[in-house]
Protein backbone atom coordinates (compact mmCIF):
# COMPACT_ATOMS: atom_id res chain seq x y z
CA UNK A 1 0.00 0.00 0.00
CA UNK A 2 1.40 3.26 -1.06
CA UNK A 3 2.21 6.02 1.83
CA UNK A 4 -0.28 8.76 2.48
CA UNK A 5 0.04 11.90 4.25
CA UNK A 6 -1.16 13.25 7.46
CA UNK A 7 -1.43 16.49 9.54
CA UNK A 8 0.22 15.84 12.63
CA UNK A 9 0.39 19.22 13.97
CA UNK A 10 -1.59 22.66 13.69
CA UNK A 11 -0.55 26.50 14.38
CA UNK A 12 -2.22 29.96 13.89
CA UNK A 13 -1.99 33.60 14.65
CA UNK A 14 -5.32 34.95 13.06
CA UNK A 15 -7.45 38.06 13.50
CA UNK A 16 -9.58 35.56 15.39
CA UNK A 17 -7.04 34.20 17.70
CA UNK A 18 -3.56 34.03 18.41
CA UNK A 19 -3.52 30.23 18.23
CA UNK A 20 -5.44 27.49 17.07
CA UNK A 21 -8.11 27.11 20.17
CA UNK A 22 -8.82 30.62 20.21
CA UNK A 23 -9.36 30.84 16.56
CA UNK A 24 -11.79 27.88 15.99
CA UNK A 25 -13.48 29.13 18.64
CA UNK A 26 -14.37 32.31 17.69
CA UNK A 27 -14.66 31.06 14.28
CA UNK A 28 -17.40 28.36 15.75
CA UNK A 29 -19.20 31.32 17.51
CA UNK A 30 -19.39 33.70 14.02
CA UNK A 31 -17.44 36.37 15.53
CA UNK A 32 -16.25 38.97 13.11
CA UNK A 33 -12.52 40.07 13.48
CA UNK A 34 -12.53 42.76 11.08
CA UNK A 35 -12.24 46.15 13.11
CA UNK A 36 -11.09 49.62 12.50
CA UNK A 37 -7.48 50.95 11.65
CA UNK A 38 -6.35 52.78 14.64
CA UNK A 39 -3.39 54.06 12.95
CA UNK A 40 -1.97 57.42 12.02
CA UNK A 41 -1.66 56.88 8.47
CA UNK A 42 -5.12 56.32 8.12
CA UNK A 43 -5.99 60.11 8.20
CA UNK A 44 -2.63 60.79 7.44
CA UNK A 45 -2.73 59.40 3.96
CA UNK A 46 -6.49 59.17 3.06
CA UNK A 47 -6.33 55.43 3.14
CA UNK A 48 -10.00 54.59 0.99
CA UNK A 49 -10.48 51.62 3.50
CA UNK A 50 -10.05 52.04 6.94
CA UNK A 51 -11.07 48.19 8.23
CA UNK A 52 -9.04 45.18 8.22
CA UNK A 53 -8.79 42.10 9.74
CA UNK A 54 -5.46 42.92 11.98
CA UNK A 55 -4.15 40.06 14.46
CA UNK A 56 -5.81 39.76 17.44
CA UNK A 57 -2.85 38.96 19.56
CA UNK A 58 0.15 41.36 17.99
CA UNK A 59 3.02 39.30 17.12
CA UNK A 60 5.26 41.56 18.98
CA UNK A 61 3.07 40.54 22.29
CA UNK A 62 4.92 36.78 21.76
CA UNK A 63 8.36 37.47 20.10
CA UNK A 64 11.22 38.96 21.61
CA UNK A 65 12.84 42.17 20.17
CA UNK A 66 15.83 40.72 18.23
CA UNK A 67 13.23 38.55 16.26
CA UNK A 68 10.65 41.74 15.84
CA UNK A 69 13.85 43.76 14.57
CA UNK A 70 15.25 41.10 12.45
CA UNK A 71 11.60 39.88 11.01
CA UNK A 72 9.37 41.38 8.28
CA UNK A 73 5.93 40.90 9.72
CA UNK A 74 5.13 38.58 7.18
CA UNK A 75 7.86 36.31 8.56
CA UNK A 76 7.29 37.30 12.11
CA UNK A 77 3.12 35.83 11.80
CA UNK A 78 4.59 32.51 10.49
CA UNK A 79 7.07 32.01 12.93
CA UNK A 80 4.30 32.46 15.70
CA UNK A 81 2.48 29.59 13.85
CA UNK A 82 5.20 27.58 13.06
CA UNK A 83 5.77 27.49 16.75
CA UNK A 84 2.51 26.35 17.54
CA UNK A 85 2.32 23.40 14.94
CA UNK A 86 5.82 22.41 15.92
CA UNK A 87 5.10 21.87 19.83
CA UNK A 88 1.57 20.62 18.62
CA UNK A 89 3.34 17.92 16.43
CA UNK A 90 5.26 17.21 19.87
CA UNK A 91 8.58 18.61 19.01
CA UNK A 92 9.98 15.10 17.17
CA UNK A 93 13.35 14.90 16.98
CA UNK A 94 14.04 14.05 13.12
CA UNK A 95 17.14 13.58 11.01
CA UNK A 96 17.24 17.03 9.92
CA UNK A 97 17.84 16.40 6.23
CA UNK A 98 14.19 14.82 6.22
CA UNK A 99 12.51 17.85 7.58
CA UNK A 100 11.28 20.30 4.96
CA UNK A 101 9.14 23.55 4.61
CA UNK A 102 6.75 25.54 1.74
CA UNK A 103 5.61 28.37 3.84
CA UNK A 104 3.95 31.12 0.99
CA UNK A 105 3.43 34.46 1.19
CA UNK A 106 1.37 36.35 -1.52
CA UNK A 107 3.68 39.87 -1.23
CA UNK A 108 6.62 39.34 0.77
CA UNK A 109 7.77 41.85 2.66
CA UNK A 110 5.87 44.71 1.87
CA UNK A 111 6.72 46.69 4.89
CA UNK A 112 10.08 46.47 4.98
CA UNK A 113 10.23 47.33 1.85
CA UNK A 114 7.89 50.44 1.66
CA UNK A 115 9.64 51.31 5.16
CA UNK A 116 13.01 51.36 4.16
CA UNK A 117 12.21 53.14 0.58
CA UNK A 118 10.96 55.72 3.75
CA UNK A 119 14.38 55.85 4.97
CA UNK A 120 16.01 56.21 2.33
CA UNK A 121 14.04 59.42 1.14
CA UNK A 122 14.16 61.04 4.52
CA UNK A 123 17.39 60.27 6.08
CA UNK A 124 19.70 59.27 2.69
CA UNK A 125 20.93 55.43 1.63
CA UNK A 126 23.24 54.88 4.92
CA UNK A 127 19.84 54.73 6.86
CA UNK A 128 18.46 51.78 5.09
CA UNK A 129 19.03 48.51 7.05
CA UNK A 130 21.40 46.39 6.08
CA UNK A 131 18.39 43.48 6.99
CA UNK A 132 16.18 45.18 4.48
CA UNK A 133 16.94 42.45 1.80
CA UNK A 134 17.05 39.21 4.05
CA UNK A 135 13.73 40.99 5.75
CA UNK A 136 11.71 41.79 2.44
CA UNK A 137 12.52 38.54 0.32
CA UNK A 138 9.29 36.29 -0.32
CA UNK A 139 11.16 33.46 0.87
CA UNK A 140 12.22 34.51 3.95
CA UNK A 141 9.36 32.98 6.35
CA UNK A 142 9.73 29.45 4.61
CA UNK A 143 13.94 30.39 5.93
CA UNK A 144 13.09 31.84 8.94
CA UNK A 145 10.54 28.98 9.60
CA UNK A 146 13.62 26.07 8.71
CA UNK A 147 15.94 27.67 10.67
CA UNK A 148 13.08 27.27 13.23
CA UNK A 149 12.79 23.68 13.51
CA UNK A 150 16.24 22.79 11.73
CA UNK A 151 14.37 21.99 8.46
CA UNK A 152 17.15 20.84 5.74
CA UNK A 153 15.18 19.05 3.23
CA UNK A 154 14.49 22.04 1.36
CA UNK A 155 12.50 25.43 2.21
CA UNK A 156 10.44 26.30 -0.49
CA UNK A 157 8.26 29.71 -1.23
CA UNK A 158 5.28 29.32 -3.39
CA UNK A 159 4.17 32.88 -4.81
CA UNK A 160 0.66 32.47 -6.58
CA UNK A 161 -1.34 35.00 -4.90
CA UNK A 162 -4.10 34.10 -3.03
CA UNK A 163 -3.57 30.33 -4.01
CA UNK A 164 -0.07 30.15 -2.13
CA UNK A 165 -1.19 29.17 0.52
CA UNK A 166 -3.42 25.96 -0.58
CA UNK A 167 -0.43 25.38 -3.28
CA UNK A 168 2.07 25.22 -0.26
CA UNK A 169 0.28 22.44 1.34
CA UNK A 170 0.31 20.82 -2.37
CA UNK A 171 3.56 21.09 -2.21
CA UNK A 172 4.39 19.94 1.25
CA UNK A 173 2.74 16.96 0.21
CA UNK A 174 4.48 16.03 -2.99
CA UNK A 175 7.60 16.61 -1.07
CA UNK A 176 6.72 13.74 0.88
CA UNK A 177 5.26 11.61 -1.46
CA UNK A 178 8.48 12.22 -3.47
CA UNK A 179 10.11 10.75 -0.86
CA UNK A 180 12.27 13.82 -0.22
CA UNK A 181 11.19 14.42 3.24
CA UNK A 182 9.18 12.90 6.07
CA UNK A 183 8.13 15.81 7.58
CA UNK A 184 7.09 19.60 5.98
CA UNK A 185 6.08 22.35 8.34
CA UNK A 186 3.56 23.79 5.03
CA UNK A 187 1.31 27.10 5.11
CA UNK A 188 1.41 30.55 4.17
CA UNK A 189 1.41 33.70 5.38
CA UNK A 190 0.84 37.35 4.98
CA UNK A 191 1.12 41.25 6.27
CA UNK A 192 -0.51 43.36 3.88
CA UNK A 193 -2.19 45.98 6.04
CA UNK A 194 0.15 48.93 5.03
CA UNK A 195 -0.97 51.78 3.28
CA UNK A 196 -0.21 51.14 -0.59
CA UNK A 197 -1.43 47.46 -0.57
CA UNK A 198 -4.83 48.79 0.71
CA UNK A 199 -5.42 51.53 -1.95
CA UNK A 200 -3.84 49.57 -4.48
CA UNK A 201 -6.13 46.74 -3.87
CA UNK A 202 -8.45 49.41 -3.66
CA UNK A 203 -7.66 51.07 -6.87
CA UNK A 204 -8.32 47.41 -8.31
CA UNK A 205 -12.07 47.54 -6.87
CA UNK A 206 -11.43 44.26 -4.94
CA UNK A 207 -11.61 45.90 -1.50
CA UNK A 208 -14.94 46.65 0.20
CA UNK A 209 -15.23 50.18 1.13
CA UNK A 210 -18.04 49.71 3.57
CA UNK A 211 -15.91 52.13 5.99
CA UNK A 212 -19.46 52.10 7.83
CA UNK A 213 -19.84 48.95 8.79
CA UNK A 214 -16.37 46.90 9.15
CA UNK A 215 -17.53 44.29 10.87
CA UNK A 216 -20.58 43.76 8.22
CA UNK A 217 -18.15 44.12 5.41
CA UNK A 218 -17.39 40.88 4.33
CA UNK A 219 -20.68 39.44 3.32
CA UNK A 220 -19.77 36.39 0.79
CA UNK A 221 -22.45 35.45 -0.82
CA UNK A 222 -24.78 38.29 -0.23
CA UNK A 223 -25.99 40.57 -2.70
CA UNK A 224 -24.39 43.48 -1.46
CA UNK A 225 -21.27 42.11 -1.29
CA UNK A 226 -18.66 44.73 -2.51
CA UNK A 227 -15.35 43.77 -2.27
CA UNK A 228 -13.41 41.54 0.47
CA UNK A 229 -11.66 42.91 3.74
CA UNK A 230 -7.81 42.96 3.71
CA UNK A 231 -6.37 40.31 6.90
CA UNK A 232 -3.50 39.29 8.20
CA UNK A 233 -1.82 36.37 9.97
CA UNK A 234 -0.63 32.88 8.95
CA UNK A 235 -1.38 29.35 9.57
CA UNK A 236 1.13 26.34 8.97
CA UNK A 237 0.33 22.62 9.29
CA UNK A 238 2.76 19.74 9.92
CA UNK A 239 2.73 17.27 7.17
CA UNK A 240 4.20 13.50 7.60
CA UNK A 241 4.46 10.43 6.40
CA UNK A 242 1.61 8.09 7.65
CA UNK A 243 4.39 5.34 8.50
CA UNK A 244 6.35 8.04 10.43
CA UNK A 245 3.66 9.73 12.04
CA UNK A 246 2.43 6.14 13.46
CA UNK A 247 6.01 5.12 14.29
CA UNK A 248 6.69 7.73 16.68
CA UNK A 249 3.04 7.56 18.01
CA UNK A 250 2.30 11.01 16.93
CA UNK A 251 -1.88 11.99 17.08
CA UNK A 252 -3.15 12.24 13.37
CA UNK A 253 -5.64 15.04 13.03
CA UNK A 254 -6.47 14.53 9.26
CA UNK A 255 -4.71 12.86 5.72
CA UNK A 256 -4.45 15.05 2.64
CA UNK A 257 -6.52 12.97 0.40
CA UNK A 258 -6.17 15.03 -2.90
CA UNK A 259 -4.53 18.18 -4.33
CA UNK A 260 -5.07 19.62 -7.77
CA UNK A 261 -3.86 23.01 -9.64
CA UNK A 262 -4.18 24.53 -12.58
CA UNK A 263 -3.66 28.09 -14.11
CA UNK A 264 -6.17 29.54 -16.06
CA UNK A 265 -4.01 31.54 -18.94
CA UNK A 266 -6.99 33.78 -19.25
CA UNK A 267 -6.72 37.30 -17.42
CA UNK A 268 -3.97 38.45 -15.11
CA UNK A 269 -6.84 39.02 -12.47
CA UNK A 270 -9.91 38.12 -13.36
CA UNK A 271 -11.57 34.00 -11.92
CA UNK A 272 -12.19 31.73 -14.84
CA UNK A 273 -14.67 29.36 -13.73
CA UNK A 274 -13.19 26.66 -15.92
CA UNK A 275 -10.07 26.97 -14.28
CA UNK A 276 -11.59 26.53 -11.00
CA UNK A 277 -13.75 23.42 -11.76
CA UNK A 278 -10.09 21.54 -13.70
CA UNK A 279 -8.53 21.86 -10.27
CA UNK A 280 -11.27 20.83 -8.17
CA UNK A 281 -11.78 17.65 -10.23
CA UNK A 282 -7.64 17.07 -10.90
CA UNK A 283 -8.31 16.88 -6.31
CA UNK A 284 -11.08 14.31 -6.93
CA UNK A 285 -9.23 11.98 -9.46
CA UNK A 286 -6.10 12.71 -6.88
CA UNK A 287 -7.88 11.23 -3.81
CA UNK A 288 -9.84 8.48 -5.90
CA UNK A 289 -12.96 9.66 -4.20
CA UNK A 290 -16.54 10.21 -5.26
CA UNK A 291 -18.00 13.80 -4.80
CA UNK A 292 -20.34 11.38 -2.37
CA UNK A 293 -17.24 11.27 -0.12
CA UNK A 294 -17.34 15.06 0.36
CA UNK A 295 -19.36 16.63 2.86
CA UNK A 296 -17.52 20.14 3.16
CA UNK A 297 -16.32 22.76 1.21
CA UNK A 298 -14.42 25.44 2.82
CA UNK A 299 -14.64 27.86 -0.36
CA UNK A 300 -12.24 30.67 -1.61
CA UNK A 301 -15.46 33.13 -1.10
CA UNK A 302 -13.63 35.99 -1.22
CA UNK A 303 -16.68 38.56 -1.02
CA UNK A 304 -16.29 40.19 -4.12
CA UNK A 305 -19.53 40.38 -6.69
CA UNK A 306 -17.89 38.11 -9.30
CA UNK A 307 -15.90 35.55 -7.69
CA UNK A 308 -17.99 34.13 -5.39
CA UNK A 309 -20.80 33.10 -7.74
CA UNK A 310 -18.38 31.51 -10.33
CA UNK A 311 -16.91 29.44 -7.68
CA UNK A 312 -20.55 28.65 -6.06
CA UNK A 313 -21.40 27.31 -9.35
CA UNK A 314 -17.81 25.28 -9.58
CA UNK A 315 -19.03 23.70 -6.04
CA UNK A 316 -22.57 22.42 -7.52
CA UNK A 317 -21.30 21.66 -10.62
CA UNK A 318 -18.39 19.68 -9.22
CA UNK A 319 -19.94 18.15 -6.09
CA UNK A 320 -24.05 18.96 -6.82
CA UNK A 321 -25.56 20.26 -3.07
CA UNK A 322 -24.37 17.46 -0.97
CA UNK A 323 -21.51 19.20 0.83
CA UNK A 324 -22.06 22.15 3.46
CA UNK A 325 -20.09 25.06 2.38
CA UNK A 326 -18.30 27.68 4.48
CA UNK A 327 -17.47 31.32 3.68
CA UNK A 328 -14.85 32.00 6.62
CA UNK A 329 -13.40 34.81 5.16
CA UNK A 330 -16.48 36.43 6.27
CA UNK A 331 -15.49 36.42 9.85
CA UNK A 332 -11.36 36.21 8.85
CA UNK A 333 -11.08 38.48 6.30
CA UNK A 334 -8.70 37.61 3.55
CA UNK A 335 -5.05 36.91 4.16
CA UNK A 336 -3.91 36.74 0.93
CA UNK A 337 -0.81 34.51 0.98
CA UNK A 338 -1.92 32.96 4.79
CA UNK A 339 -5.73 32.45 3.45
CA UNK A 340 -5.54 28.58 1.98
CA UNK A 341 -3.44 27.43 4.90
CA UNK A 342 -5.48 29.22 7.25
CA UNK A 343 -8.50 27.84 5.23
CA UNK A 344 -7.03 24.14 5.44
CA UNK A 345 -6.42 24.54 9.19
CA UNK A 346 -10.22 25.36 9.84
CA UNK A 347 -11.05 22.27 7.16
CA UNK A 348 -9.28 19.98 9.24
CA UNK A 349 -10.74 21.29 12.19
CA UNK A 350 -14.64 21.35 10.51
CA UNK A 351 -13.82 17.35 9.99
CA UNK A 352 -12.19 16.48 13.69
CA UNK A 353 -15.29 18.15 15.51
CA UNK A 354 -17.91 17.16 12.57
CA UNK A 355 -18.97 21.34 12.18
CA UNK A 356 -18.38 23.32 9.13
CA UNK A 357 -17.57 26.60 10.67
CA UNK A 358 -20.80 29.56 9.63
CA UNK A 359 -20.79 32.09 7.07
CA UNK A 360 -21.43 35.60 8.64
CA UNK A 361 -23.14 38.47 7.37
CA UNK A 362 -25.50 36.64 4.97
CA UNK A 363 -28.69 38.62 5.30
CA UNK A 364 -29.79 38.66 1.39
CA UNK A 365 -28.09 35.55 0.05
CA UNK A 366 -27.86 35.64 -3.61
CA UNK A 367 -30.86 34.09 -5.53
CA UNK A 368 -30.56 30.61 -6.87
CA UNK A 369 -27.44 30.66 -4.98
CA UNK A 370 -26.58 26.81 -5.96
CA UNK A 371 -24.61 25.44 -2.98
CA UNK A 372 -25.74 24.89 0.65
CA UNK A 373 -24.25 27.63 2.82
CA UNK A 374 -23.84 27.45 6.05
CA UNK A 375 -25.00 30.63 7.42
CA UNK A 376 -24.71 32.27 10.92
CA UNK A 377 -24.14 29.49 13.08
CA UNK A 378 -21.92 25.89 12.89
CA UNK A 379 -23.81 23.14 10.65
CA UNK A 380 -23.06 19.59 11.74
CA UNK A 381 -21.07 17.15 9.57
CA UNK A 382 -22.49 13.41 9.76
CA UNK A 383 -19.76 10.82 11.49
CA UNK A 384 -18.09 8.44 9.05
CA UNK A 385 -14.77 8.20 7.13
CA UNK A 386 -15.89 11.74 4.76
CA UNK A 387 -13.67 13.90 3.55
CA UNK A 388 -13.83 18.26 2.61
CA UNK A 389 -12.65 20.20 0.08
CA UNK A 390 -10.72 23.81 0.76
CA UNK A 391 -10.03 26.01 -2.44
CA UNK A 392 -7.58 28.59 -3.05
CA UNK A 393 -7.48 30.78 -6.49
CA UNK A 394 -5.25 33.81 -6.79
CA UNK A 395 -4.83 36.52 -9.12
CA UNK A 396 -3.05 35.22 -12.32
CA UNK A 397 -5.12 32.67 -12.69
CA UNK A 398 -3.85 30.17 -10.53
CA UNK A 399 -6.43 27.81 -8.71
CA UNK A 400 -5.23 24.92 -6.19
CA UNK A 401 -7.85 22.47 -4.36
CA UNK A 402 -7.19 20.23 -1.43
CA UNK A 403 -9.07 17.48 -0.22
CA UNK A 404 -8.95 16.66 3.52
CA UNK A 405 -10.31 13.53 4.40
CA UNK A 406 -11.20 12.40 8.23
CA UNK A 407 -8.93 9.97 10.12
CA UNK B 1 25.68 67.28 21.79
CA UNK B 2 28.60 65.05 22.36
CA UNK B 3 27.69 62.12 24.33
CA UNK B 4 30.02 60.71 27.01
CA UNK B 5 31.69 57.75 26.18
CA UNK B 6 29.85 56.03 28.95
CA UNK B 7 26.48 57.06 27.53
CA UNK B 8 28.07 55.53 24.38
CA UNK B 9 28.83 52.44 25.67
CA UNK B 10 24.92 52.09 27.21
CA UNK B 11 23.60 52.97 24.27
CA UNK B 12 25.38 50.36 22.37
CA UNK B 13 24.28 48.10 24.49
CA UNK B 14 21.01 49.00 24.42
CA UNK B 15 21.46 48.42 20.35
CA UNK B 16 22.99 45.27 20.83
CA UNK B 17 20.29 43.96 23.30
CA UNK B 18 17.49 44.80 20.71
CA UNK B 19 19.21 43.53 17.75
CA UNK B 20 20.44 40.01 19.27
CA UNK B 21 18.30 39.77 22.65
CA UNK B 22 21.97 39.71 24.45
CA UNK B 23 21.62 41.19 27.78
CA UNK B 24 22.65 44.99 28.37
CA UNK B 25 25.24 43.81 30.86
CA UNK B 26 27.15 41.40 28.87
CA UNK B 27 27.50 44.39 26.25
CA UNK B 28 30.96 45.55 28.19
CA UNK B 29 33.93 47.47 26.66
CA UNK B 30 36.44 44.73 26.75
CA UNK B 31 33.98 42.26 24.48
CA UNK B 32 34.79 41.32 20.97
CA UNK B 33 32.04 42.02 19.13
CA UNK B 34 32.70 38.23 17.07
CA UNK B 35 34.57 36.68 19.37
CA UNK B 36 32.64 36.99 22.53
CA UNK B 37 29.29 38.64 21.49
CA UNK B 38 28.96 36.20 18.20
CA UNK B 39 27.58 38.87 16.16
CA UNK B 40 27.82 38.56 12.45
CA UNK B 41 28.84 40.64 9.95
CA UNK B 42 25.38 41.51 8.70
CA UNK B 43 24.69 42.17 12.57
CA UNK B 44 27.59 44.23 12.91
CA UNK B 45 26.57 46.30 10.02
CA UNK B 46 23.21 46.61 11.58
CA UNK B 47 24.48 48.39 15.28
CA UNK B 48 26.23 50.21 13.37
CA UNK B 49 23.79 51.83 11.11
CA UNK B 50 21.36 52.24 14.29
CA UNK B 51 24.47 53.79 16.16
CA UNK B 52 25.19 55.85 13.35
CA UNK B 53 21.81 57.40 13.42
CA UNK B 54 21.50 57.68 17.56
CA UNK B 55 24.51 59.25 18.28
CA UNK B 56 24.95 61.66 15.26
CA UNK B 57 28.18 60.20 13.42
CA UNK B 58 28.91 58.12 10.13
CA UNK B 59 31.54 54.70 10.40
CA UNK B 60 32.74 54.58 7.38
CA UNK B 61 32.11 50.83 5.94
CA UNK B 62 36.06 50.32 5.65
CA UNK B 63 36.40 51.36 9.53
CA UNK B 64 34.01 48.84 10.89
CA UNK B 65 36.46 46.13 10.32
CA UNK B 66 38.46 47.58 12.53
CA UNK B 67 36.05 47.88 15.60
CA UNK B 68 36.71 45.01 17.21
CA UNK B 69 35.92 45.25 20.49
CA UNK B 70 32.44 47.08 22.43
CA UNK B 71 35.67 49.85 23.83
CA UNK B 72 36.96 50.29 19.94
CA UNK B 73 33.44 50.90 18.88
CA UNK B 74 32.64 53.50 21.99
CA UNK B 75 36.35 55.45 20.78
CA UNK B 76 35.22 55.41 17.18
CA UNK B 77 31.83 57.46 18.07
CA UNK B 78 33.27 59.79 20.85
CA UNK B 79 35.86 60.89 18.33
CA UNK B 80 33.73 60.97 15.44
CA UNK B 81 31.27 63.31 17.06
CA UNK B 82 33.86 65.63 18.30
Amino acid sequence: MTDQVVITGLGVTSPLGGDVASTWEAALAGRSGVNVLEHDWVEKYDAPVRFAGELAVPAAEVLSVPETRRMDPSAQYAIVAAREAWAHTGSPEIDPTRLGTVVASGIGGVWTLLSQWDNYKEKGPRRVSPLTVPMLMPNAPAAQVSMLVGARAGAHTPVSACASGAEAIGYGTQMILSGRADMVLAGGTEAPIHPLPLAAFARMQALSTRNDDPQGASRPYDVTRDGFVMGEGAGIVVLERESHAIARGATIYARVAGFGITSDAADIAAPAPEGQERAMLAALADSGLSPRDIVHVNAHATSTPLGDLGEAGVIAKVLGEGAVVSATKSMTGHLLGGAGALETIFTVLALRDRKAPPTINVTQPEPELPIDLARDVPRDLPAGQVAAFNNGFGFGGHNASLIIASV
Amino acid sequence: MAHSESEILEGLAEIVNEETGLPTDAVTADKSFTDDLDIDSLTMMTVVSVAEEKFGVTIPDEDVKNLTTVGDAVSFIAQAQA
